[in-house]
């Protein structure tokens, strides 16, 4: 396997993203914002759910970036550089077709940690944050890993999303299952309606599985959410395969 | 040989693209793939780059499916749509590309070949669209490929860079790579090829060396209405092809003032005379237009 050019794919992949500020700004300063905002100045230290509001918070605006990275990463990306040709010229190239998707993995991976860091040194620095080593651990790797569904998720919204209403069409998707899987404000907190759909939705799942880290949350098992993004995993990569197949028979996908 | 298409047929969505078609690409020469827009070049350019699969026939590159990492790893490409990530320098874009491959060019090399040395640290989204051209130039030869796929390549540059680009060209042809141009320039494919190849309609309708296609553009068609029959009119010195349409009989030829001279002596009554000058242009569309009604052209090669 040529290992140097998944590197350096993976490489110029973040490259590319981070100095496109449409996707970095975003992607980055959005949920560290909504943070500070709803999560620090609206008393970090107060008590919610079995923990705090700013601890709570923290693990809730870091699956909302992680989540958005990952999403706007793939859906977006994938959409417009199918709609350039470029996505065509990669596939007529030598280049092992892992690589592409590996590295847009990577990407939102990194970006996903860039987010995780800058909003817990907030919670900690700006909202008396305390959690044991383990507890960091176990909640940064639970938000990185939890990047992969909604890479998956994504990768299906490039294939069928257009170039131009792709930003469009993530952000109506995104932003009310955010809204709806608690992400905003705590899932405690919603009407009985918005609950019983938020419970269907994907970052749902990932946000429950952060705040069992953290001592919240709405306390069923952990596998009854992993196996529920494996679920959106896989229906995502199948959506995704559905796509790339019509693709070939297009002259210009 | 280095790629081929045998009998290759490819329809979607009940359109035939391409039919029933043949091509050899060889070492060392370029093959130009000339014809109107949505005369199926692009998608015979996909069908060889394994991008797309025949509904019929086989494609083969190297001896290989065109699909298999091998093939790919010796065939560079530059594809009329793409357009390439705005954010990186140009430098970024050939050093990945460069990856793909064995044993690619240094990345100096190939700028310097596609005449962007200067442009390195540049990014993609800062260059004008000539330049862009030559970016894309740059990542098809980075990876020292044995078979260039130019899909319209010269679209957008001036006549300066065209020649250059030409230039580039002949140099990688001289050092024994096969070449696939696609082009509306007759001229382009004239400087360039070995072998021109015209299609209209997803078949290619003549296939000749470029001699053989000036020879026919070199040609005047001449109109009138007579008597004559198509047979005594094929028998005449210098007449190349004889069509007839209803009440007009149409002539190639390369000595108009000879055949001309010879009509008006054998046909007292012929009237409504018409003599045009072809140019490859004119040849180009009268092949592409003829489909169908093909005429018997004498100069070699054109069926």
């Amino acid at each position: 396997m040529n290992v140097r050019c998944y590197a350096l794919e993976a490489k110029y992949e973040f490259l590319k993203h981070l100095r496109m500020p449409a996707y970095a700004i975003p992607s980055i300063v959005f949920p560290v914002m909504f943070y500070l905002l709803f999560g620090v100045m609206f008393g970090g230290a107060r008590p919610t759910a079995g923990t705090t509001v700013g601890t709570y918070m923290m693990a809730t605006y870091s699956t909302f970036g992680v989540i958005g990275a990952a999403l706007f990463g793939f859906g977006v990306g994938i959409a417009v550089e199918r709609g350039q040709g470029w996505m065509t010229l990669k596939r007529a190239t030598p280049m092992p077709p892992m690589a592409y998707f590996a590295a847009k993995v990577a990407m939102a991976v990194l970006f996903g940690t860039i987010i995780i860091t800058l909003i817990s040194a907030t919670g900690v620095m700006l909202a008396g944050v305390r959690l044991s080593a383990g507890q960091w651990l176990a909640l940064s790797a639970t938000l990185i890993a939890g990047a992969v569904p909604f890479c998956a998720i994504g990768l299906a919204l490039g294939y069928f999303a257009g170039p131009n209403s792709s930003v469009a069409i993530v952000n109506m998707i995104f932003m009310p299952t955010a809204f709806a899987s608690g992400l905003w404000i705590p899932f405690e907190m919603l009407p009985p309606v918005v609950k019983s759909i938020g419970e269907l939705l994907p970052p749902y799942h990932l946000a429950q599985l952060a705040l069992r880290v953290i001592g919240s949350g709405m306390g069923a098992p952990a596998w009854t959410h992993v196996l529920a993004l494996v679920g959106f995993t896989l229906a995502g990569l199948g959506l995704a395969w559905i796509g790339y197949r019509r693709d070939e028979d297009q002259t210009w996908g | 040989m280095v790629g081929e298409l045998r009998g290759v047929t490819k329809r979607f969505r009940g359109i035939t693209a391409v039919d029933g078609v043949d091509l050899r690409l060889e070492a060392g020469k370029v093959t130009a793939l000339l014809g109107p827009n949505g005369a199926g070049k692009t998608t015979t350019v996909r069908l060889m780059l394994g991008l797309t699969r025949p509904t019929s026939g086989t494609v083969r590159l190297f001896g290989e499916d065109p699909t298999a990492p091998a093939a790919r790893q010796r065939t560079g490409v530059m594809l009329q749509v793409a357009n390439v990530p705005e954010t990186l320098r140009v430098r970024e874009h050939v050093h990945l590309f460069c990856s793909y491959y064995p044993s690619p060019m240094t990345e100096d090399a190939a700028l310097a070949a596609a005449g962007i040395g200067s442009l390195a640290n540049r990014k993609y989204g800062e260059l004008s669209s000539g330049q862009k051209q030559r970016v894309h130039f740059a990542l098809a030869i980075c990876g020292n490929p044995d078979l260039l796929f130019l899909d319209e390549p010269t679209v957008g540059l001036d006549v300066e860079s065209r020649r250059a680009f030409w230039q580039e060209v002949r140099a990688l042809v001289s050092r024994g790579r096969a070449i696939l141009l696609t082009t509306h320039y007759l001229e382009e494919a004239d400087a360039l090829a070995d072998r021109v190849v015209v299609m209209n309609q997803g078949a290619i309708v003549a296939e000749g060396a470029p001699h053989e296609m000036k020879q026919l553009a070199a040609s005047r068609r001449i109109r009138c209405a007579t008597s004559l029959t198509v047979d005594r009119l094929q028998a005449m010195p210098a007449v190349a092809s004889v069509r007839r349409d209803g009440a007009t009989t149409e002539l190639l030829t390369n000595d108009a003032e000879r055949v001309t001279r010879d009509l008006l002596i054998a046909d007292a009554t012929l009237s409504g005379l018409e003599v045009t000058g072809a140019g490859l242009e004119e040849a180009f569309l009268a092949l592409t237009s003829a489909r169908g009604q093909q005429s018997n052209v004498g100069a070699g090669g054109v069926r």
